[in-house]
């Protein structure tokens, strides 16, 4: 497994991978719990859009016996560099539980590297030293991992959620991970068909940090600036792919910067200008403020992507929809996905069909007091 | 020994078949280059090359040849040293020069390529969907606050305050009145008006004429202060202190008393007839705490306007730059090494400082390791030729470039090189009364104007083929531009990989 440092260290075989892909999610709102096997039969009608070469998944709501633990997945090339990760994991947090990923052994899904969880928290002791929030310092954590540990990966490192992802066709993944013995209220997966292959599992989707998670269809056009713009506040772009920056701006926009969902949605999908300057003059102001302070987190090209945090999934469009999405309602249930059909295939008949505008996000958030 | 130890640069030849004896090349020759005894008489020895009586013979009766004259070959002395020593011996004292840097240095623009789309990522055809050029220029927070009001409705807890918005990312660079006829910054006052954009009066002061253009304007605070007073100071929609050119980094500007009329002289506030020297540094600046004193000095004067910083981008631009944003500056404005001016010893024109494609790419990465890129726009001037060079400028990491020399370009200049004469034939680098005057201000606007709009038209197009379609996702995007033909130690400080990387 390589890892990419600053650009001193480009390799010409593993750059940034354009890619194509299909997504699907669902959320159940009063937070009833849906087996992933599910999230895997919507996934399954979608394999024209993958190529085999990535898949994945993240389950909300999945490990309640540890809901107040961080849940660390971390792929590990050696045991060398698995003992030079946990102790590192030692040294900063207290380790509840650790353990190996469950897992199928599978003719499709080879190769696999060596995969762990571990629940913990991060230690007091290291809170007071550097004076960061919880959710700060596990960031830190991860980026240095993923930036300075060789041959390991963390891939996942939310709360009460999980990241499962491989290279594999989409259902071959979700049953390598066993994802039917997880219940969760809100799931989101991914199909992925790269334009080359570093076959590597790392750069399959969901995307993750913290409990952000990002399936993603597109190629952003203005990655070098978001990723110069996240940069500077820290976050380090290490994944091979643009779309870890989807995430990394989820992150940075809501959670640290407190923007209201919508109006990170409006940061990442700007409106234009000729439909700014005909609004009210206070509307006008805001996202002419937006677009000057934000810029840099503007995403330009075509995606659509499916966000999974805590509370809730979002699905967005690029500015001009360059990549389908559709949505659905059924009852408490709302959809997300590339394709009606992978919505159908598990809700055969949902209230409610329809295409969102480009920009417009789609929210599905758990009830209040769920 | 003959006066003429100089052999003559260029030959002017009249055509006495086609002259019709209409004596238009005499009065148009701001150099006296013709003479009319019969027929028409040229001295080519004054000759520079400006083409005025070409474009304005009515029977292409002139041409203007380069001087075939041999000089034996010798590869370490070009014949320009040799010329230059020649003159040098004849009358003592530095070589002086207009325009920007002449010499053929590397010029990393042109070995730089910009990305496009194809399959994976579709390209945007600018004829059909909006392409966004609008930017803002001042200091931004590093972040907003946002909250929902009693009826669910976003609102924005503070704004960000004293940012000028401008169309397109293209402003004209400071030229001022003096260096540059009224004529020539009217032209270029009504044209920055008609774009959305922004012009700099250069350190001459503001005639009372260009007053209406105010919210077009940003006023310049230079060493010699000419000019500066409240009023002029609150003219303009930001006020810009000019610590140096990139044609003449670290020294002084001096505009001789001939050039000094009544107008002029009203405007700098000096006698009629008197030189106007700029000292090289400002006598109440030699740190970087005393800039910090004038730039809240001037906002203060100013119910705090903008204050942009204009710096030659010299070695230690990176450092410099992150001192002046720390210093309190909304903008920092980099001339680099191909600047041009009106006049500047050939020896600090042609050697001092650094590319302006450097500078920038320094600059941006320094703000940003620091955290602090928000703080200042970064306007990128010194060689800014074409669009393309505006997109690879931006893509390195600029909000928005200046251009003087390509302005004064489509106003009819031809690079002669001889502003400090102040015998511009296309009255744009004069004084004199009857040369200025044929420069006509509306025309010299729409001629500004079209430029700008063509190249805003192929900004956009380049824009579309990457797969963009606003300004703000090309700023930085070093990611789009690969190299070809640097060596790697440019490529790594320029953070732009060699093609096929």
């Amino acid at each position: 497994m390589e890892k990419i440092g600053k650009y001193k260290e480009w390799k010409p075989d593993l750059w940034r991978v354009p890619s194509a892909c299909g997504l699907s999610g669902f959320i159940n709102r009063d937070g009833g719990l849906v087996s992933g096997e599910v999230i895997i039969d919507s996934m399954r009608v979608m394999n024209e859009r993958g190529n085999g070469l990535g898949g994945g998944f993240a389950g909300y709501g999945i490990y309640p016996e540890y809901a107040d633990y961080y849940a660390i997945h971390i792929m590990f090339e050696s045991q060398e560099g698995k003992h030079a990760c946990e102790k590192l994991l030692e040294d900063n947090v207290v380790l509840e539980k650790m353990e190996e990923i469950p897992k199928e052994t599978s003719e499709r899904i080879t190769d696999p590297p060596i995969l762990w969880r571990y629940f913990c928290k991060p230690r007091v002791e290291k809170i007071l030293e550097c004076g960061k929030s919880e959710d700060d310092f596990i960031v830190d954590l991860v980026m240095s991992i993923n930036t300075s540990v060789p041959g390991s990966f963390v891939f996942s490192s939310g709360k009460n959620m999980g990241v499962f992802k491989a290279v594999g066709f989409a259902e071959d993944v979700g049953e390598f991970y066993r994802l039917g013995d997880y219940r969760g209220h809100a799931w989101i997966g991914h199909t992925r068909f790269p334009t080359n292959t570093p076959g590597w599992w790392g750069g399959a989707h969901p995307f993750n940090i913290l409990d952000w998670s990002v399936v993603h269809n597109g190629e952003i056009s203005s990655y070098g600036t978001n990723k110069r713009y996240l940069e500077m506040f820290g976050y380090k772009c290490t994944l091979l792919t643009d779309t870890e920056v989807m995430a990394y701006l989820f992150d940075l926009l809501i959670r640290k910067h407190r923007l209201p969902i919508e109006i990170a949605c409006a940061v990442m999908a700007a409106p234009f200008w000729k439909d700014m300057d005909s609004a009210g003059e206070e509307e006008r102001r805001l996202y002419e403020s937006l677009r000057a302070v934000y810029g840099g987190a503007l995403v330009n090209g075509p995606f659509a992507v499916i966000v999974g945090f805590s509370r809730g999934i979002i699905g967005l469009n690029d500015r001009i929809k360059l990549r389908p999405l559709v949505a659905a309602e059924k009852d408490e249930y709302l959809y997300i996905s590339s394709e009606e059909a992978a919505i159908r295939e598990i809700c055969p008949k949902p209230d409610r069909v329809w295409a969102p505008r480009a920009g417009k996000p789609v929210i599905g958030m758990l009830k209040d007091g769920v | 020994m003959p006066d003429r130890f100089l052999p003559s640069e260029f030959i002017v030849n009249v055509d006495h078949q086609r002259c019709r004896r209409c004596k238009r090349c005499i009065l148009n020759c701001g150099f006296g280059v013709f003479d009319f005894q019969n027929m028409t008489t040229a001295d080519s020895s004054k000759c520079v090359a400006c083409h005025r009586c070409v474009v304005f013979c009515p029977e292409e009766a002139i041409t203007i040849t380069r001087n075939p004259l041999a000089f034996r070959e010798h590869a370490s002395w070009d014949v320009g040293l040799r010329k230059a020593i020649w003159k040098q011996a004849q009358s003592p004292g530095m070589i002086l020069t207009g325009m920007g840097n002449d010499k053929p240095w590397l010029n990393i623009f042109d070995h730089l390529l910009i990305d496009a789309c194809q399959v994976t990522n579709p390209s945007i055809d600018p004829l059909r969907e909006p392409m966004e050029l609008r930017t803002y220029l001042g200091r931004k927070p590093a972040r907003l606050e946002i909250e929902y009001d009693s009826q669910g409705k976003p609102v924005l807890r503070g704004a960000v305050e004293n940012n000028i918005m401008i169309n397109v990312p293209i402003i004209f660079s400071g030229m001022s009145y003096g260096s540059i006829s009224l004529n020539a910054q009217r032209a270029i006052a009504i044209a920055a008006e008609r774009l959305g954009t922004l012009m700099n009066t250069g350190e001459g002061g503001l005639h009372e004429e260009l007053y209406p253009y105010a919210n077009h304007i940003i006023v310049q605070c230079a060493s010699g202060r000419f000019g500066v007073h409240s009023k002029y100071l609150n003219a303009g929609v930001a006020v810009e202190i000019k610590i140096g050119q990139g044609a003449k980094p670290g020294i002084g500007g001096h505009l001789p008393g001939e050039k000094i009329g009544r107008e002029v002289s009203g405007t700098r506030m000096i006698p009629q007839g008197t030189d106007a020297l700029s000292p090289a540094p400002h006598h109440d600046i030699y740190s970087i705490e005393d800039l910090r004193q004038l730039i809240y000095a001037l906002k203060e004067a100013t119910g705090y306007k903008p204050v942009s910083v204009k710096i030659a981008t010299v070695h230690n631009v990176a450092a410099i730059a992150s001192g002046i944003a720390r210093a309190g500056a909304d903008m920092i404005y980099l001339d680099g090494f191909r600047g041009g001016t009106g006049a500047s010893p050939a020896i600090v024109r042609d050697h001092v400082g650094i590319p302006i494609e450097i500078a920038i790419a320094v600059v941006d990465e320094q703000l940003r390791s620091e955290g602090i890129r928000n703080m200042v726009s970064i306007i990128a001037a010194g060689g800014i030729r074409s669009s393309a060079d505006v997109v690879k400028a931006i893509a390195l990491g600029a909000d928005a470039v200046a251009i003087g020399t390509a302005a004064l370009v489509a106003m009819g200049c031809r690079l002669c090189q001889k502003c400090y004469t102040g015998n511009c034939s296309w009255g744009i680098a004069t004084q004199r009364p009857e040369l200025t005057s044929r420069l006509d201000p509306d025309w010299g606007a729409e001629r500004l104007v079209n430029l700008v709009n063509s190249w805003s038209l192929e900004v956009k197009e380049v824009l579309g083929a990457l797969g963009i379609n606003a300004i703000e996702s090309l700023r930085g995007n070093r990611d789009r531009l690969r190299s070809l033909g640097l060596d790697p130690a440019t490529n790594e400080v320029l953070g732009v990989r060699p093609a096929g990387m």
